[in-house]
């Protein structure tokens, strides 16, 4: 017993390290957010307020647009994942569980396309979306992600698992193939699809290069961009509303991604991907 | 009897592997028939052309007398009832028998939530599936069981599920493949009467396919056996069991393994290769066949006897659980009836019928 409390504790203080370090930032940032103008920019570096101090929320949420930036967020992450999961996991179910003449080819080409960052992509994107002229709208911060060849990657893996009878079974009940991949197939992913839902979400939430390059109208923008324009009108001297802006944009991930945690792990290790 | 199932010269292969060769099989209406091989020997494969999951080469599938090579498994309207059970994990018991009913009496916009459930008629429809699911988990002793979820349930229960929901949608014909090879030994040997006791229930052509000659025997009333994709011989069980085709066939069937006389191994039958059933063969006065003892296995009501034989084939040879075992390697004589003796060709292995 003796023996294995000592061999943990180096881990420990290790891990408990590497948390301080990578968790300092946020805590800092909350206790920016909590503490009232003056004592922002004192010399001495205190990490708890003197004094909890909610103006700075209060500012965020009724004198600037956040309520709207975080309106628009969520309208984009939640359009992005729903076109995401509707051709994903039909496309995942044929590789996984179709045989059709150059299958592997195909699936040797989401592979490939796993390897394209979307820096790559984006400028053709963008002149395709000028001649079309749907630049500057809800869509055009849409559509360019909804094929996602990390989602069907992930899912085409769980279903690979999954046992042939059953869809056989199906079959023979008289299920389409497009019934199968609804009825049977994606309630059973469903940890493969909340592992996936986090990343969509928490990438595209947390994106700032194509909301930047799409569009100019503030009233499109989404948090990151939205705390841009939220600098620039204050300058930086507005340090407090700042941060709370900050923390509320970040909360909705922490919070989810706390919630869904054990969903993750299991949707992570079933998808053969262990994290 | 008619005919509900044909498969006509069914060949089946994988690239170039043949599966199926030449497959000829009958099913009579009301019949229940066992597909009986070793693994690998196209039993499975044979059972899913039947279910209309997989497609033969070249080859005819008739389905009461019409070619349905081309229909899909639900237009058939054939049931399957698979060895891994293959419940949807996420559906309960109740909504896992009702599936096949749903995607038959429900539209499409039926079946959808809230927009279905608001549609004049669906209530009634659901009613009629939800009373045929629970008179079939009558049947099967789920009743109980309907609002668990197939994680929660045993081997037996599983099985009881999967045919509950081959059941409900009175197919006309059941194909069962090694249904019981999942479940333990007792449980296996309960299922078996209770999927016999389905069988004459529904009246209905079952098709069965199994390693287990115990099982073929104790359920079939015609056995299929395959050996490496060919159909070795199709019979009803005495028929196979008394009159073997051939050398394989003689040793897949009948609980003790058969033994094998080579000419010179104390029955000269000529250049024949005599076939010599354990349960014929017992310790004799005045038996012909001399053997030396190596060991017995005492089972209580039979003592299982291994032999040698003079040119030092092992011979097997079941006494009376009475019987006085003498010392291993004394020399015992066995006696049996001639017409029990099994005549095969030495090259071939065909069987010879004796010239009486």
């Amino acid at each position: 017993m003796k023996q294995s409390l000592r061999s943990r504790i180096l881990p420990l203080i290790l891990l408990i390290l590497g948390a301080a370090f990578i968790l300092l930032p946020f805590v800092w940032m909350l206790s920016l957010s909590l503490k009232p103008q003056d004592e922002i920019f004192t010399t001495t570096i205190s990490l708890l307020p003197s004094a909890i101090e909610w103006s700075n929320y209060t500012f965020a949420l009724t004198e600037t647009d956040i309520p709207l930036f975080l309106w628009n967020g969520l309208v984009m992450v939640t359009g992005i994942l729903f076109f995401q999961i509707l051709f994903a996991v039909p496309c995942a179910y044929a590789l996984a569980q179709r045989r059709f003449a150059g299958r592997d080819v195909l699936f040797g080409l989401v592979v490939a396309a796993l390897l394209v960052p979307f820096h790559v992509t984006a400028i053709p994107i963008f002149l395709g979306f000028a001649q079309i002229g749907i630049l500057n709208t809800m869509w055009a911060l849409i559509l360019p992600f909804i094929q996602t060849a990390f989602g069907i990657f992930l899912f085409r893996q769980f279903f690979a698992q999954l046992p042939t009878d059953l869809f056989d079974a199906a079959r023979g009940d008289g299920l389409s193939e497009t019934a199968i991949v609804w009825r049977i197939a994606f309630p059973l992913a469903l940890p493969a699809s909340t592992a996936f839902a986090i990343f969509s979400v928490t990438a595209h939430w947390n994106d700032l290069f194509w909301p930047l390059i799409a569009t100019t109208d503030p009233s499109l923008a989404t948090p990151p961009r939205g705390i841009l324009y939220f600098r620039d009108q204050e300058s930086g001297d507005n340090v407090g509303p700042l941060m709370a802006a900050a923390v509320i944009v970040t909360a909705p991930l922490v919070v989810a991604f706390l919630l869904a945690q054990r969903k993750f792990i299991q949707g992570l290790a079933a998808g053969g991907l262990k994290g | 009897m008619a005919t509900i199932l044909e498969l006509r010269n069914v060949t089946r292969s994988f690239d170039s592997k043949v599966v199926l060769d030449d497959v000829s099989i009958t099913i009579e209406q009301g019949s229940f028939t066992a597909l009986l091989g070793a693994s690998g020997c196209g039993k499975s494969t044979s059972l899913r052309i039947m279910a209309g999951l997989d497609r033969p080469t070249s080859g005819e599938v008739l389905l009461g007398g019409s070619d349905v090579s081309e229909q899909t498994a639900y237009e058939r309207n054939v049931a399957m009832v698979f060895q891994s059970y293959a419940l949807y994990p996420h559906l309960t018991v109740a909504q896992n028998i009702a599936l096949p009913l749903t995607m038959r009496h429900l539209t499409p916009v039926r079946r959808l939530p809230l927009v279905g459930a608001v549609m004049p008629g669906t209530g009634k429809a659901r009613q009629t599936i939800m009373d045929k699911v629970h008179e079939a988990a009558e049947m099967l002793g789920l009743d109980q069981l309907l609002n668990s979820k197939p994680g929660q349930l045993s081997g037996g229960q599983k099985q009881r599920v999967a045919l509950g929901r081959a059941l409900v949608r009175d197919p006309s014909l059941f194909l069962l493949d090694e249904p019981l090879s999942n479940l333990d030994a007792r449980l296996r040997v309960r299922m078996r009467s209770e999927i016999s006791a389905l069988h004459r229930k529904t009246g209905k052509a079952f098709v069965y396919v199994t390693h287990d000659q115990t099982e073929a025997m104790a359920m079939a009333d015609q056995i299929v056996v395959m050996i490496g994709g060919k159909v070795a011989q199709s019979g009803p069980p005495r028929e196979l069991y008394e009159h073997p085709a051939n050398r394989a066939v003689a040793a897949f069937v009948g609980h003790n393994a058969i033994n094998f006389l080579e000419p010179g191994d104390g029955i000269d039958m000529g250049e024949s290769v005599v076939g010599l059933r354990p349960e014929d063969l017992a310790p004799s006065e005045s038996g012909a066949l001399l053997a030396r003892l190596e060991s017995a296995e005492y089972l209580g009501s039979e003592i299982v006897l291994s032999l040698r034989g003079a040119k030092g084939a092992e011979i097997r040879a079941i006494a009376p659980g009475d019987f006085a075992v003498p010392a291993t390697g004394s020399e015992i004589r066995l006696g049996y009836a001639p017409e029990k003796l099994h005549l095969f060709d030495a090259d071939t292995g065909f069987r010879r019928e004796r010239a009486a």
